[in-house]
């Protein structure tokens, strides 16, 4: 059956402010004196803490071995002794335990020049294996165990290997820099997850705007012979959600409850490939990740490579310090992320970005009357209805709710920016879904 | 967005807030959506006030101060006046009523609106009735005879009363079976209704200088209406000037296209293959014209239709209140009164729109239609 793409059905188009970053080169982070690093940066259960204080750690030693398949192995960024536990409350509201790691003794990564190792003649269950033991996760921000997203049933098939480079929440450009700076190590990521996947075709899906970043991939992909399709698609937010790529790729539809593999199609972002190719070619452990820095509060923005377990303060204070003093400071996109109010939380494998926002720029409004305009309607991508939910769940009529559709609800946020009203509804739909599950009616 | 909880995060370092996703917004309010709909209306209030005199601005302010202060006594506090929406009404209604209504009639209708039409549903966002059109059609029904009273404009003579606007004249002589001269304009030289050196001017040169390229000429009379030299309520005469301020409203996207375009493809559409039967034509030759300079189409095709709280939530829903609010004005023209034809069918519509909506629910991602248990 041929499908057609589909254009992107409501969605929002906020002032994305990426030109502050998006031409600029990532640069290390000074490392760390002190490391705290939180046994749970990923989705499923936190790890279970295999090195006790006092221990000395090497540079990507393991430290937390994942509980379960859904969970994630955690290593140590930086060579050090193990000097303590902490209790933190990370920024996405979770709770967990994690190690404190003074930097000490020698780096066995950093400043050597590493071997690449030849994958090719690894076999399927080697690759999985080692994206496993590499604590390799969505590093945009789901925190999915990769190893288990790539290792279908038997019976399942993919046939479209998508490669997320959308990045569509404002002011994020960090996935842009990887892809025109390291784009053979996002290609050669790709690869090893082809090999994996044997999908019958593979598409690059990046935003029109992105041009650098799609003549690059374009220019190595013909360069190296590879058989990969770049897609530009038109600006357009969230269609980075992997159900609405995978919608507007590969025409076919699934519901927020199914699987994207349902209907044949992996999709899996590019700093995800870039993990996995550190992983399998140079058998490196989650132990960075590239951050972009911005907002008007903070001095120079920047895209920064930076260690797991660095203190968001000292990133702040790398790019100069404030200019004026935030109103809030976002972990994450300013459309699906997390207000943190202490700057010592750490940077985890799931830190896309750190906004030091001012007033000025995110036109804070006070609550009013639902006018009924409908707006948030024509900008639910997944066809909802939210005035009407979040009606619903005033009155606790959860049931109802849930029959129209609370749980399709992907949190994007389209509904509370375009308010005109003010009213949060994604605050009381996301309260709606937690209200469902402690009545039990779910999950 | 709510509960922005500002807590102080150690000593020295600013106060920061906390807040739930998504962590910035839309550069909008339902305050700058009302002020943007004012702002757009004032350009035709002005010319409203300038051709019908002083007595019009009074009307105007005097919808504007009742529609305001009873806002103000029902809801209890001046906060809800903030919003904007009660002035708006307010402006609304004035500009929708004869320029020499007695004041009772402005007080009774802007009552009307706020108390009744607004409130007794809860306010702002809750109503399911236009108030200013419930307001309108309200004074019309109780007090028909000073609501079917009009004012010459001064770009036409005297300061004169004049019976009828040009739509109702035009609909008396169909009535009384004066209709075959040919059509409504024709109908309108008939019967002596003036006409100003401007309509002549600037017909004549259309004519000359742009339609005769396109193989078109506009017969004279279609120019006083569309900038407003006839008689007719304060703020509609003038559709030049509503249409200005729409480029306002689109511009900042404080109303949608869907339900002007669809109010006009079946308004103008109708007008034109059924439009001519009553004046002796063929199908397909309507005056689409004269029906949508006269009366107050372009008001409410723009300015009272697009009310955000009375219609419809999806773009499809849109489409249809907005085809079956042209339609039913139409219809109400053709076979009921006149000037109130498209008010009407407005508020016909509004009692719809919890039916249309329930009609066009959003499709779900994954293929299931929105349901209600």
């Amino acid at each position: 059956m041929i499908t057609l793409p589909r254009r992107p059905r409501g969605g929002v188009h906020p002032e994305n402010r990426k030109a502050v970053t998006r031409s600029l080169s990532i640069r290390n982070a000074a490392v760390p004196s002190r490391c705290v690093v939180p046994l749970l940066q990923h989705a499923g259960p936190a790890a279970v803490p295999a090195v006790r204080v006092g221990d000395r750690v090497r540079e990507g030693m393991l430290i937390g071995r994942a509980a379960d398949s859904a969970a994630a192995n955690v290593h140590a960024p930086v060579p050090g002794v193990v000097t303590g536990t902490a209790t933190l409350t990370l920024a996405d509201e979770r709770s967990c335990e994690a190690f404190v790691i003074d930097l000490e003794g020698e780096f066995d990564r950093l400043g050597k020049v590493a071997e690449p190792i030849d994958w090719q003649r690894k076999s399927v269950r080697e690759l999985l294996r080692g994206i496993r033991d590499n604590g390799v996760v969505g590093m945009s921000g789901s925190g999915n165990a990769v190893h288990r997203k790539l290792n279908l049933p038997r019976a399942a098939e993919i046939n479209h290997l998508i490669v997320n480079g959308i990045e569509n929440e404002p002011y994020l450009s960090a996935d842009n820099r990887l892809m025109i700076e390291m784009t053979d190590g996002v290609l050669e990521g790709t690869r090893i997850a082809e090999r994996i996947l044997r999908p019958q075709r593979v598409t690059i899906a990046l935003q029109k705007d992105s041009t650098q970043a799609i003549r690059k991939l374009r220019r190595r992909i013909r360069e190296r012979g590879l058989d990969y399709a770049v897609r530009a698609l038109p600006v357009n937010y969230p269609q980075g959600d992997e159900r609405l790529l995978a919608r507007a790729i590969s025409g076919r539809e699934v519901s927020a409850e199914r699987e994207t593999s349902e209907i044949g199609v992996m999709v899996s972002s590019v700093a995800t490939m870039y993990a996995v190719f550190e992983a399998i070619v140079y058998q490196k452990p989650v132990i960075e990740r590239i951050v972009t820095l911005s907002g008007a509060a903070l001095r120079s923005p920047a895209n920064i490579k930076v260690r797991i377990g660095t203190p968001i303060a000292e990133l702040i204070a790398e790019c100069g310090g404030f200019v004026e003093s935030p109103e809030k400071i976002v972990v994450g996109g300013p459309m699906m992320g997390h207000t943190i109010i202490d700057v010592s939380t750490p940077v985890t494998k799931l830190t896309t970005a750190v906004l030091a926002l001012t007033a000025a720029e995110i036109h804070h409004g006070a609550e009013t009357g639902c006018i009924r305009c409908g707006r948030c309607v024509r900008a639910c991508p997944v066809g909802l209805e939210p005035t009407t939910l979040y009606k619903m769940l005033e009155h606790t009529e959860l049931e109802q709710a849930q029959a129209a559709g609370l749980f399709d609800c992907i949190e994007c946020g389209c509904c509370g920016f375009i308010c005109p009203a003010h009213i949060p509804l994604v605050e009381g739909l996301k309260n709606g879904k937690l209200a469902v599950r402690q009545h039990g009616g779910r999950m | 967005m709510s509960n922005p909880e500002a807590q102080r995060s150690g000593s020295g370092r600013p106060m920061l807030a906390r807040t739930s996703a998504p962590q910035y917004h839309e550069r909008l309010s339902t305050r700058s959506l009302m002020w943007s709909v004012i702002a757009a209306l004032l350009p035709a209030a002005i010319w409203g006030v300038y051709v019908y005199g002083l007595r019009a601005l009074l009307v105007v302010l005097m919808a504007i101060i009742a529609s305001a202060v009873t806002e103000t006594l029902i809801s209890g506090s001046r906060e809800t006046l903030s919003d904007g929406s009660a002035i708006l009404t307010g402006l609304l209604l004035g500009m929708m009523l004869p320029p020499a209504v007695p004041w009772y009639v402005v007080i009774a209708a802007a009552v009307f609106a706020i108390g009744v039409a607004k409130w007794t549903f809860g306010g702002l966002g809750r109503n399911w009735i236009n108030p200013a059109l419930a307001g309108r059609v309200f004074v019309h029904f109780s007090w028909t005879g000073p609501m079917t009273r009009w004012t010459m404009p001064r770009t036409l003579g005297a300061d004169s009363i004049a019976g009828a606007t040009p739509l109702s004249i035009v609909q008396n002589a169909v009535h009384e079976g004066q209709a075959l001269l040919g059509g409504p304009v024709a109908i309108l030289s008939a019967s002596g209704f003036p006409r100003s050196t401007l309509d002549s001017a600037v017909t004549e040169w259309l004519n000359l200088n742009v339609l005769t390229h396109i193989g078109v000429h506009l017969p004279a009379g279609y120019v006083d209406p569309f900038v407003g030299n006839v008689p007719g309520a304060i703020g509609e005469g003038s559709a030049l000037l509503l249409l200005v301020g729409t480029l306002l409203l689109f511009s900042r996207r404080t109303i949608s296209w869907e339900i002007p375009t669809a109010y006009f493809a079946a308004f103008a559409g109708l007008a034109w293959v059924v439009g001519g039967l009553p004046y002796g034509g063929a199908a397909f030759s309507g005056d689409v014209l004269f029906q949508l300079v006269s009366g107050s189409v372009i008001m409410v095709m723009f300015y009272v239709a697009t009310d955000p709280v009375t219609s419809p939530l999806t773009a499809a829903g849109m489409l249809v209140f907005g085809a079956g609010a042209g339609a039913l004005t139409f219809v109400i023209r053709a076979y009921g009164g006149a000037a109130e034809g498209a008010a009407l069918a407005v508020l016909f519509m509004n009692a719809g729109t919890p039916l249309i909506n329930r009609l066009t629910r959003p499709r779900r991602l994954g293929g299931r239609r929105g349901r209600r248990a």
